[in-house]
Parts: C-alpha cells; sequence; structure tokens
C-alpha cells in the first residue's frame, strides 16, 4: 500500500479577527469559527492530487487535538482523504510532541510521503515538518510550491527569501507546503455524507507515552502594541509635504 | 551564564545581515558570551566577517564540502553536534533558520522558541501568534537547550568594531545525502535587498497586472527602495514569491513603507508592524490599510503614484 500521511490540524478560522482574554491567559476561542489549517488543507489537497496521478493508493489524514478536531477530520474525508486518525487531547500539544506522535503513527502505517502544512496559523511556530524529518532521519523540503513524484523521489521547488530553491529528495521524506502549491478543492454535499461512512479511528494521546504537560509555560499573551492614529492627507502634494517634514524623501 | 551559539546565515561569501539582528538579539541576554557558527565549504571570508560584528567572542568554522549549499539535514548534526556546552542556539528567523533550526530542536531534544520579539530573561521570549494579534510571553526551561529563531525585523543590527577569534572545527558527524540541490533561481534586480532596505515600496493587486506594477519599481528606483508586494499581488503573477510581506512572506521594518493599493489584510499587515512610518494609497477609503497607516491617501494610483515621483523631484 502506497500511502501518503497528512497532517490537519484544528485552528481558528483565518478570518477570524482574534481577541486576547482579559486575563491575559490566551486568546478566546470560545464560538470562534474553526477550521483546518489552511496550509493543512494544501497539503491534503496534494496528497489527492497524487494519488488521482496514480503514484499513491491511500490517502491518511492525521489530527491531534480535541474530540471536536473530527469535525475537521471529517471535512478532510469529505475532500477526498481514505481514513483518518484522531489522537485525541485536550493539552496543547506542542510541535515536538506532535512529531514525536507522527513518529510512532509512521512506523505503525509505512507512508512513503508525509505532506504537512509549513505552519499553523494559531501558533505560527512552523516547526512540526522539520522536526519529525529530524526524528525520523529522512529528508525534509520546507515551504513547496512545486511537488513532483517519480522513481522514489520528489523533485520539489521550495519558495526561499532569495527566490526559488529546487531540491531533489530520497523518498519517504516530509515535505510541508505552502500557499501557491495548489487551490484546495470545495467539498460537494455527496462527499459529504460519503465521508459519514470512511473509518476515522480515536487514539489517546496516552497511547503514545507523550508528555502531557508542555515542556514551555506561558507567562502571559497581550494584544500586540497598538500603532498611533495617522493623518489622511487631501492630495499628493500634502502627502510629499509629510514626508518631508518627516525626512523621509 | 549564558553562553550562546548563533548559527551564521552567508551565501558562501557575504554574511547575511540577519546575522548581526541575531548577535543584537543575544546581546539583550545579560552577561552572556555569544559565539559564532559559519558552516561552508571554505568559510575564511564569512568568518572574518563575522568576526567583525560587536560582542562576538569566536567565531567557529567547520569547513566541508557537504555545506556548499544550506541544506537543513545536512546542516542540522553538525549544529547540534557543535551545540554541546551552549545554553542557547540562536538562528534568524528567514527562509534559512527557519528550515534548519527546528530540525536541530529536535535532534536536541527540545522544543523551539519561534521568532523571538523581544528578550525578557535568559529563559523568556516574547513572541507574535495569530499572525501578530497576540504576543506570547513565554518561559522555557533552564535545564535544557534554548532552540530559538529571532525575528530580524525586532532588532537592530549589531555595530561593527568587533574583534572576534576564529577558530576551525570539525563535527565529526556522518552527513546524509538524501537530500541533494539541484538549482535556485531568483531576482538580481539591482534594487536594496527587501528584508533590510530602509525604504520599501509596495503594491498590491490593484495594480492589475505585471505591467501595472512597473509604476511600483519606478517609484522605487526614485526613491533607492526595495519592492515588495502583497500575497494577492504574488498569487495573481504579478511579481515572484519573494517580494511577498506578510505572515507567511517576509517580515519587515523599513524606515518608510508606501503600501500601493494594498487592502491591508491582517496576514500583511504582520509583516510591517515595525516599519516606522507606513503610508497607504488606496481607492477605498475603508480599507483596513487605513487603520495602520501614519500617512493615508483615497484616490487612484495610477494618477497618484507618478504624481508622487514627479513632486519628490530630482
Amino acid at each position: 500500500m502506497r500511502r501518503i500521511m497528512v497532517g490537519v490540524k484544528r485552528v481558528v478560522d483565518y478570518n477570524v479577527r482574534v481577541r486576547v482574554k482579559p486575563d491575559n491567559t490566551g486568546v478566546v476561542t470560545e464560538g470562534v469559527k474553526m477550521s483546518i489549517n489552511p496550509f493543512d488543507e494544501i497539503a491534503l489537497e496534494e496528497a489527492l492530487r497524487i494519488k488521482e496521478k496514480g503514484l499513491a493508493d491511500e490517502v491518511l489524514a492525521v489530527g491531534i487535538g480535541p474530540a471536536d478536531a473530527q469535525q475537521q477530520l471529517r471535512t478532510a474525508l469529505a475532500m477526498g482523504a481514505d481514513r483518518a486518525i484522531l489522537v485525541q487531547t485536550d493539552a496543547s500539544v506542542p510541535p515536538l510532541s506532535a512529531a514525536r506522535i507522527f513518529r510512532q503513527l509512521i512506523d505503525k502505517e509505512q507512508p512513503f510521503l508525509v505532506l504537512l502544512g509549513k505552519q499553523a496559523i494559531d501558533d505560527d511556530n512552523g516547526q512540526t515538518p522539520q522536526m519529525l524529518a529530524a526524528l525520523w532521519d529522512r529528508p525534509q523540503a520546507v515551504s513547496c510550491s512545486k511537488v513532483e513524484i517519480a522513481d522514489g523521489k520528489a523533485t520539489v521547488t521550495r519558495e526561499v527569501d532569495a527566490g526559488l530553491e529546487m531540491l531533489e529528495v530520497d523518498l519517504p521524506a516530509v515535505l510541508s507546503v505552502d500557499l501557491r502549491l495548489n487551490e484546495p478543492r470545495y467539498v460537494k454535499l455527496p462527499d459529504i455524507m460519503k465521508a459519514k461512512k470512511k473509518p476515522l479511528d480515536t487514539m489517546s494521546l496516552g497511547d503514545f507515552g507523550v508528555a502531557e504537560a508542555p515542556a514551555f509555560r506561558t507567562v502571559r499573551v497581550d494584544p500586540p502594541p497598538q500603532r498611533s492614529k495617522g493623518i489622511m492627507v487631501k492630495d499628493v502634494a500634502e502627502l510629499v509635504d509629510a514626508l518631508k517634514k518627516k525626512g523621509l524623501v | 551564564m549564558s553562553k550562546i551559539l548563533i548559527v551564521a546565515e552567508h551565501d558562501g561569501s557575504r554574511l547575511n545581515p540577519s546575522t548581526a539582528k541575531c548577535v543584537s538579539c543575544a546581546s539583550k541576554i545579560s552577561g552572556a558570551s555569544i559565539d559564532l557558527l559559519v558552516l561552508a565549504v571554505d568559510g575564511a571570508a564569512v568568518a572574518a566577517q563575522a568576526a567583525s560584528l560587536a560582542g562576538v567572542g569566536k567565531v567557529l568554522v567547520a569547513d566541508n564540502a557537504a555545506n556548499a549549499e544550506p541544506i537543513a539535514a545536512v546542516l542540522a548534526p553538525q549544529v547540534a553536534k557543535l551545540a554541546a556546552g551552549y545554553t542557547h542556539v540562536f538562528g534568524p528567523s528567514t527562509t534559512f533558520g527557519k528550515d534548519l533550526m527546528p530540525r536541530v530542536a529536535a535532534l536536541l531534544g527540545v522544543g523551539q522558541v519561534s521568532d523571538i520579539m523581544a528578550v525578557e530573561s535568559a529563559h523568556t521570549f516574547k513572541r507574535p501568534i495569530y499572525a501578530g494579534n497576540a504576543v506570547l510571553t513565554v518561559e522555557v526551561p533552564s535545564d535544557a537547550a534554548v532552540v530559538a529563531t529571532v525575528r530580524v525585523a525586532s532588532f537592530e543590527a549589531a555595530a561593527q568594531g568587533g574583534s572576534g577569534t576564529v577558530e576551525k572545527v570539525d563535527a565529526g558527524v556522518a552527513l546524509p545525502s538524501h537530500t541533494r540541490f539541484v538549482s535556485r533561481s531568483g531576482a538580481t534586480s539591482g534594487r536594496p535587498d527587501l528584508q533590510t532596505a530602509n525604504r520599501v515600496v509596495a503594491g498590491g493587486r490593484a495594480l492589475g497586472s505585471a505591467d501595472g506594477f512597473q509604476i511600483i519599481y519606478s517609484l522605487a528606483d526614485k526613491l533607492g527602495a526595495a519592492v515588495g508586494a502583497s500575497r494577492a499581488a504574488v498569487d495573481a503573477g504579478y511579481v515572484p514569491n519573494d517580494l511577498q510581506v506578510g505572515q507567511t512572506g517576509k517580515i519587515i521594518a523599513p524606515e518608510l513603507y508606501i503600501a500601493i493599493g494594498i487592502s491591508g489584510a491582517i496576514q500583511h499587515m504582520t509583516g510591517i508592524k515595525d516599519a516606522r512610518t507606513i503610508v497607504a494609497i488606496n481607492k477605498d477609503g475603508e480599507a483596513p490599510i487605513f487603520e495602520a497607516a501614519d500617512i493615508g491617501l483615497v484616490g487612484d494610483l495610477f494618477t497618484i503614484v507618478p504624481e508622487i515621483e514627479k513632486q519628490i523631484g530630482g
């Protein structure tokens, strides 16, 4: 079985303007729209396209999170994933723990490719793919905007500060995906019905022997410093004048 | 006492300015000693530049033919090995450091602090979360190595005038061959580097086409500025990806940022909130960009931009 494993994280929807809780312990997530991390959606779409080209047999979606994360895994199944696993926990799971969980699932599931989002838009850590590749002692290619699979290798284009970088990696490997890799498909109603019959297994975080308590302690969460209110100018002359006063032109 | 190792970013001959920002961040930890690590084929020239940064003690140079390109799977085991005896290992939060440092952290069996924006103490840091819409103060264990990336826009570059000593080292670890560099393509525009420029002129979807974007290049050249873009402009194919500013692109802190035809999605704003002066030009007076702008002008950018160029004179 040629299997692709994809990570699916439940996060606050990217359109939500998050607010910091008044007691500074975190951000408000109650009653807020939750979605699949957008980068994970792109990873899943890429896995599905690779399977549709006949280069893989099964797409496995893995989530780590609360019971409600089943919603996002059901969406993943509706998009086309063949089955899903939820590693259930109410604790916050830091990237190294997530990587350790994926590492153990890899032993069991033997994927030839792991596709993950390059970062989750809640914590913005951008660590799990690289950590997983290190623990697995396999190649990593982060921020992929193009992926080609052939002859036991992946040829990828990565978005880097200098432009685009092309790497060739032996499979199995961990690829993290960037925004321009693809545009995820929309889920159709019949697919949502079909997805209800697909297998979604739940495991407990305790099954993995990964510490429940994160090693890092949240001291506090604050809103970002606000910029002072600016001025509106009525024409270019006023604009250039304002810039000159500031010594900027 | 803190002993900090910073992984230098370079292109084989020149030290990337991100390294001087990391040195500056490390120097905020009181009483810290700061060493740099240059992984290269022949790191002598880069090491000399690294040694001249104020506050740097030693520059470790690990020369190896395998270090010709910055491949994380090749560099990480060397960094992890040479990190022995250090309390902190820092790298820049550029695509180089973002690729490499989590791999180093995992090899060391520790978590990573991504995007340090402020140092509270040797083990307490501030970092942005939710695209910069919240700031997390995080405390990390003091009995393990602290691996972190430094948000370069948050720190001034360390000054010149240092007199570090250069020392050759050999990590003596087996390096993998499973990851191979093929090619790199990038714009060699001759314009200032977006990440370190003092002035940036950026355009959005409203420019309408790659041709439309020419007025951005023209104004940038007049101002001696770098060119940036919103994700929408990159997605639409008007400009290459390396011009993207924002949560998933470059985080910048220029003296002057002129946003032209950019609406100001939160993902874009997180990339520019450290800019000293933000100028916004947009035909929609309700665009969120105006909430953050120091100077705003509502109107047609195709009329306004050439007019600015004319009025700032030669």
